[in-house]
């Protein structure tokens, strides 16, 4: 029985490929299987059709063992056109199954995808078991006597191809033909003709002469933890750590202003559902009015939340510097992408990671916390609420392209067991200085306007290091600059110790990750570590500051490897803070790692077999 | 500092907060200080309950003067910090402290938006036509020909009448003071306070250093009667030193001119009279300038709901359990 499949859907923007892939996912998760999955869309809604820049992808990886990673090959590649093929199939693997829609590949589309010959035809795919099915024919039969126009029936070839995959793979069609009927609960017509569809993909593998090798592969259950699970994306699982987050705080509001940017959009997006959970969210102007506003929000006793990607994060710049400046909450969340300027905005990079810990005028120090998997945004944005209160700082929390539209299956956490860190404001108008600090964590008290007593005026210009009045004391911002910086500093002590997760403290290399780079690396240590390599995984939550004991955990391995989707931004940090000779392993091409990458990497660098023997 | 107690009406002082005021001496700011204090003492206002919010230039040291919460942000950014305030805290008096440069020349997107929104805010724009902190150059507000360190030959470039920009951006309460005529300044501050939604305020402001009597022209006592139009609703467009001058429409040219009653037959019946809710006429006021009087007061006032009000409107209130949320739709079980 095989454990582990990797497949992708392609096609048109138009095509639905997104919506198919989700669907397959759900009926994956749905069985037990854990999963990974990469949406990779085009920057332009609909592009022209049959282009390759139009085309829209959809990858999940599956498995009845552990699943890290969206998957290095593909076992089946879905094309629904040329753009579609031609754009895709270096990732199938050989004799990977390849279904395509042979109706698409007419010499138009063949001309616009670049092809000089029919690849159906001119024997280039003889690596792969090809299915050429004329897709958009086979659907205009299911639906007949439906009363379909012939656009409705083009839309609906996708589910045909989900029918035929659900079949391969041996799944329920269930949640699939719900779905449906509750999506197009106002149209009975595309309801029946949506279904009809689906069930004809599926029956079609059933009842066709279908090569003897392609037969139903079950892919079952993964081995994991007792409890209910559902998949969440990236997007719900920060938005739903932000609502946890604000209740453990025990704040009444947060007020989560954004401005609309690829690929942050689905958090705004996602929040205006929560208002039910003390959400306001607020479409600003632009970056700067967004962040301004949160900023306000804080000053007035909410937590204030802001969300974007690196050019919008780059806007928000100065207004950030006053949330330093004047020691308030707020959170900052910035959904990667592929930069500089608008660069790639579907595409996924991890290069906004000097922006966030360096990136603004002045000593401005903040903590910056990234998210390692889409589910893993829960907790980081608990956490990020935790400290943005706790110690009245600016916190950046840092997720991806593919984070944010990635899902995974999740094990629901019991809400009571949820920690919890209430926010004392201040009350007590004897004695109160805005500026004189807790001695403890050195963050200074939050009073709301509206607490009578506790007046008081902060601003960008610096403050008294007690009364918060305009100080222009050299001696002063001395102080002050060294005491913001001690703040964020002392938060190490508030943070668990780095563990290795997995392996060995020490050995002869160290893969050391942070962010959406968590799946690859995983996978590839546990490749070479089965192959004897005295390799261990270190994945990074925290990355400013640093916990505690990173330098000595570090400085116990032989080498250092850092795999990064950018050109090396957080081994240039550990360099700098630690004097380590760690090593840049960099990645720019819009997409995640692939586990191969990271595990020829790791042979290259480690000796093999009965040389440590501490594998 | 000991909390007041809820009944007492707070004198104008008890607003002024322990700072050293830095503004040049003699600068029209004080008078707007002066103002805003009384303003808030007549209405009775709550130091716990007011906040103001500023950006950046000397206008925007306000809030430090203020013995009520302040914030002095980031230059250009007070409406949207002033709006995140009101998000937070609906019940919180929030009064946005701008000048021309910060206001409308940074910040003049945002102020866009804030008057389109109608933020329930109450925005002071203090107009000196120059940037005084950075040192006299001139500002989007500068006339046409101004002399400063940026523009030696004078400026090519054509002003912005912050009252035209506010009704075009939609606001619903434009109105206009000088800093030197309290009385109605105090009066205008108070209406705006009343109204519900974004009340901006253009205040004629001088910067004795950089820009002095640049407003002479018709702030100058012996000019007042003749370049002032004191506008009341209700009332007809009357100034001049015996109130003998009025403004008519012109249907021919659609466009005000000033008439002398007793002049050619024209009577009290040909005087245009105020009606803040017109739009129209507002915009025609906002517009006039020397020769024409300088039209003070409200301009325009045709409130609508505010941007807060719709949103808690809107706020739902359904269930906040968290398990209900973190389980809707699919979950299996293992
Ligand atoms: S520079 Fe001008 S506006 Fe600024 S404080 Fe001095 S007089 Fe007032």
């Amino acid at each position: 029985m095989r454990e582990q499949a990797v497949v992708r859907f392609a096609g048109d923007s138009g095509d639905g490929m997104q919506i198919t892939g989700a669907r397959f996912a759900m009926e994956t998760a749905l069985a037990g299987s854990d999963l990974a999955t990469f949406p990779d869309f085009p920057a332009e809604i609909r592009a022209p059709v049959g282009t390759t820049f139009g085309v829209s992808a959809f990858q999940i990886h599956f498995g009845s063992v552990e699943v890290a990673t969206a998957g290095d090959d593909l076992d089946v590649l879905v094309a629904m056109n040329p753009a579609a093929l031609i754009t895709n199939i270096m990732d199938l693997r050989r004799s990977g199954t390849l279904i395509v829609d042979k109706g698409a590949f007419t010499e138009r589309n063949l001309t616009k995808a670049g092809y000089a010959t029919n690849p159906l035809e001119d024997g280039s795919l003889s690596d792969f078991i090809v299915l050429p099915l004329d897709i958009g024919r086979l659907t205009v039969a299911a639906v007949e006597g439906l009363g379909l126009t012939s656009k409705q029936t083009a839309r609906s070839r996708n589910m045909w191809a989900l029918g035929l995959v659900l079949w391969l793979y041996d799944r329920d069609r269930k949640t699939t033909t719900d779905w449906i009927e509750k999506k197009f609960a106002t149209d009975p017509a595309i309801v029946a003709a949506n279904v009809a569809v689906l069930n004809a993909g599926h029956a079609f593998g059933e009842t066709a002469e279908l090569p003897n090798f392609l037969r139903p592969v079950a892919i079952g259950a993964a081995p994991v933890a007792p409890g209910t699970y559902r998949t969440i994306s990236g997007t719900e699982a920060v938005a739903w750590g932000l609502v946890a987050g604000l209740k453990a705080a025990g704040i009444e509001r947060m007020v989560f202003a954004g401005y609309p940017i690829t690929p942050a959009s689905p958090v705004l997006h996602a929040l205006v559902g929560l208002r039910a959970h003390g959400v306001v969210t607020f479409q600003a102007e632009d970056e700067i009015a967004a962040i301004c506003a949160a900023i306000g929000a804080s000053f007035a006793g909410s937590l204030g939340v802001t969300s974007s990607s690196g050019p919008g994060v780059a806007l928000k710049t100065e207004a950030l510097g006053l949330a330093i400046a004047t020691e308030l909450p707020l959170i900052v969340i910035d959904a990667q992408r592929a930069g500089p300027s608008t660069g790639l905005p579907t595409k996924t990079e991890q290069s906004d990671l000097f922006q966030a810990v360096l990136g603004r005028n002045g000593d401005a120090p903040m903590p910056v916390l990234a998210a390692s998997t889409p589910s893993d945004g829960f907790e980081v944005a608990m956490e990020a609420v935790r400290l943005a209160t706790k110690y009245m700082t600016p916190v950046f929390l840092l997720t991806d392209g593919y984070l944010i539209n990635a899902a995974e299956p999740w094990l629901i956490p019991d809400p009571a067991g949820l920690p919890t860190f209430p926010v004392a404001f201040r009350t007590d108008p004897h004695g109160f200085q805005p500026f004189v600090r807790d001695p403890a964590t050195l963050a200074r008290p939050w009073a709301r306007p509206g607490s009578p007593g506790l007046e008081h005026r902060i601003g960008g210009l610096e403050r008294n290091a007690d009364t918060g009045d305009i100080s222009y004391d050299p001696d002063n911002h001395a102080q002050m600059t060294e005491a913001r910086a001690a703040k964020v500093a002392g938060i190490a002590a508030d943070i668990p110790e780095q563990a290795v997760n997995q392996g060995e403290d020490r050995g002869e290399l160290a893969v050391v990750g942070w962010g959406s780079t968590f799946g690859p690396i995983h996978m590839a240590v546990r490749r070479a570590r089965a192959e004897g390599r005295r390799v261990s995984h270190i994945h990074l939550r925290y990355i400013a500051p640093f916990p505690r004991n990173l330098g000595d955990l570090l400085k116990r391995f032989d080498n250092i490897l850092v795999p990064e989707m950018n050109r090396g931004q957080l081994v240039t940090l550990l360099r700098a803070e630690y004097l380590l000779p760690a090593e840049r392993f960099s990645q720019v091409n819009g997409k995640p790692f692939k586990v191969s990458t990271i595990f020829g990497a790791i042979m290259e660098r480690t000796s093999g077999n009965g040389k440590g023997g501490a594998a | 500092m000991t909390a007041t107690p809820t009944l007492v009406k707070l004198q104008p002082k008890e607003f002024a907060s322990n700072q050293e005021i830095r503004w040049c001496p003699g600068c029209g700011d004080y008078a707007i200080l002066k103002a805003v204090q009384k303003a808030l003492a007549d209405i009775g206002s709550r130091r716990e309950n007011t906040v103001f919010v500023s950006g950046i230039g000397c206008s925007s040291r306000f809030p430090y003067y203020m013995a009520t919460y302040g914030f002095h942000t980031v230059h250009g950014r007070a409406p949207a910090l002033a709006t995140g305030v009101k998000l937070a805290n609906p019940e919180l008096d929030v009064w946005v402290m701008t000048g021309d440069g910060d206001g409308l020349s940074i910040g003049g997107n945002h102020m866009l938006h804030v008057l389109r929104r109608n933020v329930d805010l109450q925005i002071i724009l203090f107009n000196n036509e120059i940037y005084g902190l950075t040192k006299g150059q001139y500002s989007p507000t500068s006339r046409a020909g101004t002399k400063s360190p940026t523009s030696p030959n004078g400026s090519i470039e054509r002003p912005l009448s912050a009252a035209t920009f506010a009704l075009g951006a939609g606001g619903r309460f434009v109105a206009r003071g000088i800093d030197t005529q309290q009385a109605q300044l105090i009066d205008v501050l108070k209406r705006a306070h009343a109204n519900r939604g974004a009340s901006f305020v253009e205040v004629f402001q001088n910067c004795l250093v950089f820009n002095d009597g640049v407003f002479n022209e018709f702030t100058d006592r012996a000019v007042a009667d003749e370049r002032q139009l004191h506008l009341v609703h209700g009332q007809p467009l009357l100034f001049g030193k015996d109130r003998q001058k009025g403004l008519r429409l012109d249907p021919s040219s659609i466009a005000l001119e000033v008439v002398t009653l007793g002049d050619a037959g024209v009577t009290m019946e040909d005087i245009l009279v105020h009606d803040e809710t017109n739009r129209t006429l507002a915009g025609m006021l906002a517009a006039l300038e020397p020769p024409f009087p300088v039209a003070l007061g409200v301009l325009y006032a045709a409130p609508v709901q505010s941007y807060t009000a719709a949103l808690y409107e809107q706020q739902a209130t359904g269930s906040p359990d968290l398990e209900a949320l973190m389980t809707q739709g699919k979950t299996w079980t293992v």
